[in-house]
């Protein structure tokens, strides 16, 4: 589904990711893990095109992402608030996405009422602004927003920072769920282990941007992950 | 203590991502700091030669009679313009200051403003020429100085104790306006009543007291006020609005444009910066007075009409439209990541712009009481407007990287994008090319030929919209990692 080829990305001769190759087949659910500045928001950032890699090229479906933009149509990603639009209400901002993505006002609808537990009561039928909302609300706004039209390649950037236990838990299970399908390829970054060899069959830990360990997640992943980075 | 503040403000203000990088950006307002200077203090000399001249009348008395109005607009510039100091307070509530430091530090800094001191430029001058020319008294003259700094610095801490008190600063510019027209038809004078204090700030000895009390007045309560809101809840919370869904169901008739025109009348409504804009190019629609009018000598030439007529029906495309998609920039990463086609994205600024165009057209029809061949100046220029500038906008704005914070109105005069070689280089013709066209038409043949010949050129740039829009998307396109990357760097 997704390969990544000879990916480096070098700022002023210092190089922030370098990786050879990796594959992530259709129906994975990738768990991306590594300590502030290993690369991980810059691998994403470049698996959406927003930053150009220095060398290498990345196939999303068969299609070179810097090359054409059809791979937009299947891909769908929450990095951080830039991915949110301030002056709209929730609503809106759900409608909006569910327009870009061919999704009428009733299946946008039929979508969130899946997600009335997760939002908790804080994000429907607030009188608020996106930007008025609390870092975590604005986070689950963005992430269900993710999930609108049926994406078949789904990145979240720490999805698991600033939500409360019950929504950790919450989301958890969409992941999950997500992940169940054949057809859906999720990506997840995290900074806490356990949530991702909770929710991901596959962990992938970077280090100053180079791929150090590629695991299929077992009983022993979570263990082995700690001892690598208590090292 | 100071010590730390001031080198912080230092720091702060060379290290903003926006000051770093732009020497343009400093040559600009180096530019206009040094253009208001020189008004200010060629001002002075016109306003004293021309009232002990020309209307052989007492100079001081005169400037005296006006300081009322002086006063109160500079209270609205100040409310408009001047920067609130509780900006970067926050990282220092839980330092070891007192809050008497800290505020006494922002209070301070405000009194260097520039708003202070401009009017040094004229009154310094003007006094000046009080005691060379005039035979002023000196002392007198200084006192009078001592209390118009009273009033200067009384309308510095004023203005911060109304901050945000939108319904009292536009009771003020109200009350000033009916005072101002009342004053102008001659049924009644306020300057009777205010100038004695006026000029009693010169004649008398001892009435400067009462400015400069009125400014110790202010600026204590200001800093109680302030001290007493230093709280994340209070002084320094950032107020939000209640939010009201809209769906503006009836631009659904655009197709898929109408996702982004609705997006683009939200972000109008709902933002400072952008509702501002929007001012400014209502304001426009009066620049055309100047030129049908015959004020303005200079602007006498035929050829100054199509200038009129472009600026009052384009207003809104040269302000807002210079911006584009700088609009966008607090998002661009999820614009880019969506499933949109540029083409799209900018058919629907387009239009935004189009639409526009038209409604100040519409609202230019005042411009008939002038005779219609002033309006037809304003149509024609709205034709070349919506076929040619539209396009050049679009085509000027995909080299426009500064991000632009939609909450606050800082810089909402003079970014350093104005001074973007490329956008100056594409600013060309979307004013003087009509211009030149017109003045071909008009010396070579008639009026008509030149109007025709500017329309024409309009009705041909529709004619190349796809080719247009081709390359624009294309320049888009190679830009767009600059311009994400550009956007990131905020401030």
């Amino acid at each position: 589904m997704i390969g990544i080829h000879n990916i480096t990305k070098t700022y002023a001769g210092n190089t922030v990711l370098n990786i050879e190759h990796l594959e992530i087949p259709k129906g994975d659910s990738f768990g991306l893990v590594g300590n502030n500045g290993a690369g991980k928001t810059t691998l994403f950032s470049a698996l959406l095109d927003l930053i150009r890699p220095t060398t290498g090229y990345i196939e999303n479906s068969g299609i070179k992402v810097s090359e054409s933009e059809d791979w937009k149509a299947i891909t769908s990603a929450f990095i951080d608030e830039t991915f949110l639009i301030g002056y709209l209400t929730a609503e809106e901002y759900f409608y909006f996405i569910g327009e870009l993505r061919g999704q009428n006002k009733a299946d946008v609808d039929a979508l969130l009422a899946g997600f009335e537990d997760f939002f908790h009561g804080e994000i429907l039928g607030q009188k608020k602004y996106l930007r008025d909302l609390s870092k975590g609300n604005q986070k689950k706004a963005g992430i269900v927003a993710a999930l609108i039209g049926n994406p078949e390649v789904i990145i979240l950037d720490e999805p698991f920072a600033n939500l409360d236990p019950t929504t950790q838990i919450r989301l958890k299970k969409i992941i999950k769920e997500l992940a169940a399908d054949p057809n859906v390829t999720v990506l997840v970054s995290s900074h806490d282990l356990m949530h991702v060899t909770e929710v991901c069959e596959r962990i992938v830990v970077l280090d100053k941007g180079e791929v150090v360990k590629d695991l299929v997640t077992s009983e022993e992943t979570l263990k082995e992950l700690e001892e690598h980075f208590n090292k | 203590m100071f010590k730390h503040f001031i080198s912080l403000q230092w720091k702060s203000f060379w290290r903003s991502a926006s000051a770093s990088s732009g020497v343009w950006m400093k040559i600009f307002m180096g530019f206009w700091a040094v253009y208001f200077i020189l008004m200010m203090m060629g001002g002075s000399f016109i306003a004293y030669k021309y009232i002990n001249k020309e209307l052989c009348l007492d100079p001081l008395e005169v400037v005296s009679r006006f300081l009322i109005y002086w006063w109160a607009f500079d209270l609205i510039f100040r409310y408009a313009l001047q920067k609130m100091p509780i900006i970067n307070i926050t990282p220092l509530l839980i330092l070891p200051f007192t809050k008497n430091k800290i505020v006494s530090f922002a209070l301070g800094k405000t009194m260097l403003s520039f708003f202070n001191i401009i009017h040094a430029f004229f009154f310094v001058p003007f006094s000046v020429l009080l005691i060379t020319e005039g035979n002023a008294s000196l002392l007198n003259i200084l006192l009078w100085n001592i209390g118009l700094i009273g009033l200067v610095y009384a309308n510095n801490f004023l203005n911060i104790l109304l901050n945000n008190k939108d319904s009292l600063i536009y009771g003020v510019g109200g009350v000033m306006a009916v005072l101002g027209g009342l004053h102008y038809f001659g049924y009644f004078d306020i300057t009777q009543y205010t100038a004695p204090f006026f000029q009693g700030l010169y004649e008398s000895q001892f009435l400067f007291v009462v400015p400069i009390v009125a400014a110790v007045g202010f600026y204590i309560i200001a800093f109680k006020s302030f001290v007493k809101d230093l709280y994340l809840d209070a002084g320094l919370a950032t107020k939000s609005k209640t939010a009201k869904t809209e769906n503006l169901e009836w631009l659904d008739r655009f197709g898929k444009t109408a996702v982004f025109l609705k997006n683009d009348i939200k972000l109008i409504k709902r933002n400072k910066r952008a509702k501002t804009t929007v001012l400014v190019s209502a304001l426009f629609l009066f620049y055309g007075l100047l030129f049908f009018t015959g004020a303005v000598e200079a602007y006498e030439g035929p050829v100054w009409k199509i200038f009129a007529g472009i600026f009052v029906s384009g207003g809104f495309l040269m302000s807002f439209g210079q911006f584009v998609p700088s609009w966008d920039s607090s998002y661009y990463p999820l614009m880019m990541s969506q499933n949109i086609k540029y083409r799209e994205y900018l058919s629907s600024k387009w239009w935004l712009m189009v639409i526009a165009t038209f409604i100040s057209t519409i609202l230019a029809s005042g411009y008939l009481y002038f005779g219609w061949e002033a309006y037809l100046a304003v149509i024609v220029g709205a034709v070349y407007n919506m076929g040619m500038n539209s396009h050049v906008v679009l085509w000027a704005g995909a080299y426009v990287k500064t991000p632009i914070d939609l909450t606050s109105n800082k810089k909402a005069f003079g970014d350093k994008q104005s001074f973007n070689i490329k956008t100056l280089m594409l600013s060309l013709p979307k004013l003087a090319l009509p211009m030149i066209l017109y003045a071909i038409g008009h010396y070579a043949y008639s009026p008509y030929a030149g109007y025709a010949l500017v329309a024409l050129a309009g009705i041909a740039g529709f004619a190349f919209r796809n080719m247009v829009f081709d390359k624009i998307e294309r320049i888009y396109r190679t830009e767009k990692y600059k311009t994400i990357w550009a956007y990131k760097q905020k401030k």
